[in-house]
């Protein structure tokens, strides 16, 4: 006899769920401030920091959830916030 | 380029806001690679990864009870031998097993099909993933839940002073059972955590790392301050950093000079009814298990 479990055949499905709409406050990451030392990129819950064509970290405002470590964590202040306007 | 770029731990779950398990699942994954099955306890790194249909594993994944992600992997494991000897699958490829657990699913329920998987020699990685807490259920104590820490079931009030037990130390714990590595570590480091995820599964056998990670749901705190609590917990040495590798105890990180856990303890609710009297035999504990791991 097989018992079927529930199977899922989507590796990381849950992107389809835009956690974006979750934030009250939005980081702002200046690119120009940025030193390029990953703490953002390493420490988001979200992986939501990445990497643009030009190697310039950006975030993706489709899962930040504004939990706001990447600010906490940036050591030149290069990432600010700004209350969402609904 | 220092951390790898490969994310295998998607976005779009359902982790609060500054979720430190999904830190440690990210961070996990990014050291171990795409070769790996995972077995996951019932908590709060399962449910919000996994609500089904959905997942934000990129791995293959097994939910397990909430009692024996241990006993899960090590059957993974055994299948995987099995496969290799009888019928030349997977002949040269490497294949981690990693089971990972909060600090209920592995210091309570999952304990002794934890103690069985490390003592029958099986080659895995156990990950306990300590919030200190049964965050899932609604931040209830758990063995792992440290002196003093008030939870819904180890109140603050005008008698019970919160938790009234220590911590229960499931890395030492682990490292009696004589398996070849042990490891303790912490979100806010992360190249130390990665190295001990890798080093772990360069070694054959049962291997074992237990990992702080705040949670600012069950210890109350702004999402922001994830990472710098969990730096507070080792610069204090309320939660000191080290490896035990076939018996050889090393510390991996040394503060300069510990800071007053008072620092630690102020910035969570979980904490705020204490007084300096408290603090003090809090901070006089810390002192004599520093002294004894020559922190
Ligand atoms: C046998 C059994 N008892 C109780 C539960 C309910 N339950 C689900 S998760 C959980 C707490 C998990 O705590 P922990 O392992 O610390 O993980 P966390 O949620 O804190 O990440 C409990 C009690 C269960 N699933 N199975
Ligand atoms: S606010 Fe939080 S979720 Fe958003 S990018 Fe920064 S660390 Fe990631
Ligand atoms: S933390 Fe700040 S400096 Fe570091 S990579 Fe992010 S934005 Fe750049
Ligand atoms: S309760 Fe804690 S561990 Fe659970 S999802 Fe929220 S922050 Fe993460
Ligand atoms: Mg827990």
């Amino acid at each position: 006899m097989v018992t079927i479990a529930a199977i899922i055949y989507e590796p990381g499905s849950s992107i389809k769920n835009k956690t974006g709409t979750w934030r009250t406050f939005r980081p702002i990451l200046d690119t120009n401030k940025c030193v390029k030392c990953e703490n953002c990129y390493i420490f988001c819950p979200e992986g939501a920091i990445q990497e643009d064509e030009n190697g310039n970290f950006k975030i993706d405002y489709d899962y930040c959830k504004g939990c706001l470590i990447c600010m906490n964590e940036c050591p030149v202040n290069a990432i600010t916030k700004v209350r969402e306007e609904k | 380029m220092q951390f790898p770029r490969e994310e295998l731990f998607a976005p779009g779950h359902r982790g609060c806001a500054g979720c430190g398990a999904a830190i440690v699942a990210r961070l996990l994954l990014k050291a171990a690679g795409k070769d790996t099955i995972i077995s996951n306890a019932t908590g709060c790194l399962e449910v919000m990864t996994t609500p089904y249909p959905e997942t934000a594993w990129r791995v293959p994944w097994i939910h397990t009870a909430f009692e024996n992600a241990a006993a899960t992997a090590s059957g993974v494991e055994a299948a995987i031998k099995a496969l290799k000897r009888k019928r030349g699958k997977y002949k040269d490829k490497k294949i981690n097993v990693i089971a990972i657990g909060g600090d209920g699913g592995t210091a309570d329920i999952g304990f002794q099909s934890l103690s069985g998987a490390m003592e029958r020699g099986h080659d895995m990685l156990y990950i306990m993933y300590d919030n200190e807490a049964y965050m899932n259920t609604g931040i209830q104590r758990s063995s792992s839940t440290p002196f003093m820490a008030a939870t819904t079931t180890s109140p603050a009030g005008s008698k019970i002073r919160g938790e009234d037990r220590p911590k229960k130390d499931v890395a030492m714990i682990m490292a009696a059972h004589g398996i070849p590595y042990v490891a303790t570590a912490c979100i806010s480091y992360p190249e130390d955590f990665m190295r001990k995820v890798k080093k772990a599964l360069s070694i054959e056998g049962p291997k074992f790392i237990q990992v702080l990670q705040p949670c600012t749901t069950g210890w109350g705190y702004p999402p922001e301050k994830t990472i710098e609590i969990g730096r507070l917990a080792v610069e204090t040495g309320i939660f000191p950093l080290y490896e035990i590798e076939n018996g050889e105890f090393r510390i991996t990180y040394k503060p300069a000079k510990r800071k007053p856990v008072k620092e630690y303890l102020k910035m969570q609710k979980r904490y705020r009814h204490l007084t300096d009297e408290d603090i003090e035999r809090i901070q006089k504990y810390i002192d004599e298990k520093c002294k004894l791991l020559g922190l």
